[in-house]
């Protein structure tokens, strides 16, 4: 389980967590949904170490990881897949490369055990004959899902995706949420989803948590969310204009 | 306890501290980056692939341009040193001259200032934009260091490449001196390569050694330093490849002058 408690964190006088509180089960998918600029993805970061929060902690399995560094921080990360928003392919190795990478640096495994781990892991995701391609050479979606696949070839037990379908057309944004659903059926790994894709989002999730301004202001099953009295979350779920910004 | 605004003439000294803790602040972070770089540099697992694939991209890239600025640095200075020298009768001195100023002095500074221009800038940039496009980040979260597969090849192939490009620049100038004094004005090679290992000596070429090894150093760890403190977006990364190629040369001339005091 991975258990928020407090996080604060601000960049000069902008706060951007405050007092923020979260649980995420073992074995279920969460999503994070929320504005632009609302501290999603810096939320993300303080999960996977990326940034320090100013007060509060973060804890994995009862472990604290909030001040760990070095080793004990890496050990953490071992148990991590993370696709990024952009996919953070490494641009000059082969989309199979950047599948290998993971297995090569980490697990020093035969090349040859290596070959048929990335071949498999394209091939769930739909990608069998463009590991030869380099990123830059295949679409966009494509690129999420090979990033997905580099994410999950080391069998990880916590997945965060950032956003894994920002800039991607409504069949390809479905294509990704059910491709995260049945690996996550078929893996059994903690996944933890960031993303503004309203309804469909509520297809994959076991829990909906609804950031705003730097505070989780209501989680639940997605049917309770889509009911919820919340009026940040109506409108947020419905996409009403907010007039409180003066356009 | 909260922010009280100071007085207005309390503001200079507040803008003056500001700038200064920011200095030492940046002082102190470019200082633990090479200490960082230096730490994965000698802890195992090296990678050698990443290395090698280093010494092409800083070294074998950059051969052209200093073959070409080496050749016409030759040229000029065999000109312009015979000219003077034919002044006072003792042209006899063009090799050593030409020799002297390439070895000690213009072959590790021109080279290092060539090799800057061309791959310490592709350097910066090449971080700068893994850095804004999260791979930095995605090898982070792999629990890989990327110190290691980034900064400590880099600096180890400054190190190796350096001192070679500086070589062939050397003599590639003293062949460019060459052809301008004895083919073009008339010195017999004999002189020019005889006067030569008559004044050159082991200390002037381990002095422009040393001099191009540190200049390695310090062109790739600002280099990758920049690359990896980019800011935001394109604008980021222009500015912190301008930072880079900017500092690493006026570092290459500061440090030239107190290597050229400090060694004989």
């Amino acid at each position: 389980m991975i258990k928020v408690e407090g996080l604060r964190k601000s960049f000069g006088r902008q706060a951007v967590l405050r007092d923020l509180d979260l649980e995420v089960a073992t074995g279920s998918i969460t999503v994070i949904i929320g504005r632009s600029g609302g501290g999603k993805s810096v939320f993300l970061k303080h999960l996977i170490g990326l940034v320090r929060p100013d007060a509060g902690r973060v804890l994995v399995d009862g472990v604290e990881i909030t001040h760990l560094t070095g080793r004990a921080l890496d050990g953490i990360r071992r148990r991590y897949g993370v696709v990024f928003q952009g996919g953070a392919l490494f641009d000059s190795m082969s989309c199979a490369e950047n599948v290998a990478f993971p297995l090569r640096e980490k697990l020093r495994i035969p090349a040859d055990e290596i070959a048929k781990r990335v071949d498999a892991a394209l091939a769930q995701v739909g990608l069998e004959g463009v590991g030869a391609k380099l990123p830059a050479e295949i679409s966009g979606g494509m690129r999420k899902r090979v990033a997905i696949a580099r994410a999950l070839v080391t069998e990880p037990e916590i997945v965060f995706f950032d956003e894994p379908t920002t800039g991607l057309d409504p069949v390809l944004v479905n294509t990704i949420h059910h491709l995260i659903l049945d690996l996550h059926r078929r893996f059994r790994f903690t996944a933890l989803v960031v993303s503004h894709e309203i309804p469909e989002i509520f297809e994959i999730a076991d829990t909906v948590a609804m950031l705003h301004e730097g505070r989780i202001v209501e989680v639940g099953p997605p049917g309770a969310i889509q009911a919820s009295a919340n009026r940040i979350v109506r409108q947020f779920i419905r996409g009403e204009p907010d007039n409180s910004e003066g356009h | 306890m909260a922010d009280r605004p100071l007085a207005p003439a309390l503001r200079p000294f507040e803008a003056v501290g500001g700038r200064t803790i920011s200095v030492v602040d940046s002082l102190g972070r470019f200082g633990t980056f090479f200490v960082d770089a230096l730490v994965a540099i000698v802890t195992p697992p090296f990678k050698l692939r990443a290395f090698i694939d280093r010494i092409n991209y800083i070294g074998f890239r950059s051969l052209l341009i200093i073959l070409l600025t080496g050749a016409f640095t030759g040229m000029v200075l065999g000109l312009q040193v015979y000219l003077t020298l034919v002044r006072f009768g003792s042209e006899a001195f063009l090799g050593p001259a030409v020799a002297l100023s390439l070895i000690r002095e213009l072959g590790p500074v021109l080279a290092a200032l060539m090799v800057t221009g061309r791959a310490g800038s592709a350097l910066t940039a090449e971080i700068g934009i893994m850095r804004i496009t999260e791979q930095i980040d995605a090898l982070t979260v792999m629990a890989l260091n990327p110190m290691r597969y980034l900064v400590a090849p880099s600096i180890l192939a400054g190190l190796v490449t350096f001192p070679l490009m500086t070589a062939l620049f050397d003599v590639v100038g003293i062949f460019g001196g060459y052809l301008v004094g004895v083919e073009l004005l008339g010195l017999s090679p004999g002189t020019y390569f005889g006067e030569m290992q008559t004044f050159v000596d082991m200390k002037d070429i381990m002095t422009g050694f040393w001099k191009s090894v540190s200049f390695g150093v310090v062109v790739t760890w600002v280099c990758t330093y920049k690359g990896f403190n980019v800011g935001h977006g394109a604008e980021g990364v222009a500015r912190a490849t301008t930072q880079a190629v900017v500092l690493s040369s006026v570092l290459i001339l500061v440090w030239d002058y107190f290597m050229g005091s400090i060694l004989p």
